[in-house]
């Protein structure tokens, strides 16, 4: 992947009057790179789309893609085209007029624009619809319109915004899939807005989160989960529960982390760079709980650490695994979720049930804000 | 229809079931439609007044069609209808393109302006028109045809242009902005921007503002009564003029022929622009 920086951002900040969209952000995103800017909704994800797109300026710091400054260009001079959120296909055009748009734009001439409509359109899976009128497809046929007539410019990036909100959840996994190889065939690069973390992680290759116009973390999607930097990284992707602590050991070979009001101690199975006595998070994944009935092995553990005795208050069964609400000693809530491996799941831990939490030394992120 | 369809109650929008709502859309149907059957029906009657029904003639069309005074006044009324119409979509489409796309000093200020001629009573406006066009800019009455009708025409459009200003901005409220960003990421300029995607979706707008301006014009009377000199009598101008001597059957034939024309115009802008608002609303997405 390590390619070389197709798009860079330098302290780019945008402000819309008082309020601060993007704030001092640099990034690079290498060729061939499926990039995904994941945050919540305000948190200057689309305002940075839409300054690579040309659709906005920044009011500081400079965008260059191929090394070229495109900060002030117009977005018809610039390599990039853009598939948006209601696909904005042009409802009055045919489906090959719309893809033909582009090229009909660039005086591409009208035999050769034929050829490579039809190559866009059959690379899209629309092969045989040319001849129809947008409104006579379905919400995922023109979203491939959209695709297909910003591919046929053989742009450089193709950006993308929020590309599968508008899909319903059946279709909105199998585009997933689609986007990811059509990526791949065609070798462009691809970066795309979504405020879906499953989405940002199924697809990207690396993903950027971003919170209140600031980049949090830029990793790729494993990294992002298992390594999280910050609290609003861990809460933010996926689930997790988090204690508050203080670092009372911290050795090259293990640390260990106490939490006020809770029993258990965090023993980890490597070192934190953090001083010791300072305030640290733990987060802890749901699905990286154990649970038993009886007394858990001590491991390699102490016997009080990473494990702790609760009462299950609430299941939530969501077929393929079960999340328990449980209430550990010192009166925590914790989530834990268990796949359902068997059918009997629901009668092997049952609401009220009292159980044993267990998890491994190297489950547990610690942070350090 | 069988018996048991007939047992079943009127489900909600089955008004048409209950007679006292069939019988009130007959009587409303009968006052809304009496008096113009009426007065196309005495244009064929055989007899100069127009009480009694005499026996069917053409007599009437063909003395209207001899009558030069009314045809050179139906002339004038559709030049004046076609001229102010043209510039008034023109006018009319640039003003909702400006409220629409920026923001200005007054721009709220314009938009209510845009509402006057709608609300001012049409005397008002006559008068003023009249004051106008003789104390501020007096408008020669000698110039040769057609523009002898020119205090007429930019009457007309003074009140028809917010028509379709009004009718134009309602369209483009509708218009979804990433179209036009689409647009100008695949390479369009401002330019082609606008004549590629943002005119196709005002189509339906222009249609439907050149047709509200034209029958506006054809038909108006009060400012056009008090704009018109002896020369630039229009249509409607001279049938008053006619009925007030007596309501012939002339007058009538001359009426059916407007009324025909009108209502043909109608239906072709209406099929026109039913095709386009069908096609350009779906389709559109978010």
């Amino acid at each position: 992947m390590a390619g070389k920086a197709l798009i860079r951002f330098e302290n780019v900040t945008k402000r819309f009057g008082k309020v601060v969209a993007v704030d001092n952000v640099s990034l690079s995103i290498e060729e061939g790179e499926f990039f995904a800017l994941l945050g919540p909704s305000g948190c200057g994800k689309t305002t940075l789309l839409r300054m690579v797109a040309g659709f906005e300026t920044p009011t500081e710091g400079r965008i260059l893609i191929d090394d070229q400054d495109v900060s002030l260009t117009p977005p018809y001079k610039r390599p990039v085209n853009m598939v948006f959120q209601s696909y904005a296909v042009f409802p009055h055009m045919s489906v090959a007029d719309n893809v033909a748009y582009g090229l009909k734009v660039e005086r591409v001439a009208a035999a050769e624009r034929a050829t490579r409509v039809e190559e866009a359109l059959a690379l899209v899976k629309l092969e045989g619809l040319g001849g129809r009128k947008p409104d006579q497809l379905s919400g995922g046929q023109r979203q491939r319109v959209a695709l297909a007539r910003a591919l046929v410019k053989r742009p450089r990036v193709l950006l993308l915004d929020e590309p599968l909100s508008a899909l319903d959840a059946k279709l909105r996994e199998a585009m997933r899939s689609e986007l990811a190889q059509l990526q791949e065939k065609v070798g462009v690069t691809f970066l795309f807005v979504t405020h879906d973390q499953e989405e940002a992680l199924a697809m990207a290759s690396r993903c950027a989160v971003m919170n209140r116009g600031l980049i949090q973390q830029v990793a790729t999607p494993t990294d992002l989960y298992e390594f999280p930097s910050s609290r609003f990284v861990a809460d933010f992707i996926g689930q997790v529960n988090l204690f508050e602590g203080r670092l009372t050991v911290d050795e090259p070979a293990h640390a260990v982390v106490e939490c006020e009001g809770l029993s258990a101690k965090f023993w980890l199975d490597h070192g934190v760079t953090g001083a010791t006595a300072a305030t640290v998070w733990v987060a802890l994944r749901p699905e990286k709980i154990e649970l038993s009935h009886d007394t858990p092995a001590a491991g390699a553990a102490p016997d009080d650490c990473n494990r702790a005795r609760g009462l299950i208050r609430h299941i939530a069964y969501l077929g393929g695994s079960s999340v328990y609400n449980i209430e550990i000693e010192g009166g925590r809530k914790v989530k834990v979720e268990r796949a359902n491996q068997g059918r009997r799941g629901a009668e092997e831990f049952g609401t009220g049930a009292q159980v044993w939490l267990t998890w491994r030394p190297d489950a547990p992120a610690v942070l350090l804000s | 229809m069988n018996a048991k369809a007939r047992k079943s109650p009127p489900g909600p929008l089955d008004y048409l079931r209950a007679w006292p709502i069939r019988a009130w859309l007959a009587f409303t149907a009968f006052y809304l439609y009496a008096p113009l059957i009426t007065l196309m029906a005495f244009s064929f009657n055989d007899s100069k007044r127009n009480i009694v029904w005499r026996g069917f003639t053409l007599k009437y069309y063909q003395a209207t069609f001899a009558d030069t005074d009314l045809i050179t006044a139906f002339g004038n009324s559709l030049t004046i209808a076609a001229v102010s119409t043209i510039v008034s979509v023109i006018l009319g489409a640039m003003t909702a393109l400006l409220l629409w796309r920026f923001r200005f000093g007054g721009k709220a200020a314009l938009e209510g302006a845009l509402g006057l001629p709608i609300v001012v009573p049409e005397i008002c406006m006559g008068v003023a028109m009249l004051v106008f066009f003789t104390e501020v800019v007096p408008w020669p009455t000698e110039l040769m045809w057609p523009f002898n009708l020119g205090a007429i025409i930019i009457s007309h459009i003074s009140f028809s242009f917010s028509f379709v200003a009004i009718v134009i901005r309602g369209r483009l409220a509708s218009f979804n902005r990433e179209l036009e960003e689409a647009a100008r990421d695949l390479g369009a300029n401002e330019w082609r921007v606008f004549w590629d995607v943002i005119a196709p979706h005002m189509r339906p707008g222009l249609i439907a503002g050149a047709l509200l301006a034209f029958t506006l014009s054809l038909d108006d009377f009060v400012i056009t009564f008090f704009t018109s000199g002896p020369d630039t009598i229009t249509f409607p101008v001279k049938v008053y003029s006619m009925v007030r001597f007596s309501v012939t059957p002339e007058v009538n034939a001359a009426s059916t022929i407007l009324i025909v024309l009108t209502v043909a115009l109608t239906a072709i802008a209406l099929k026109m622009q039913g095709a386009d608002v069908a096609r350009a609303e779906t389709g559109e997405g978010l």
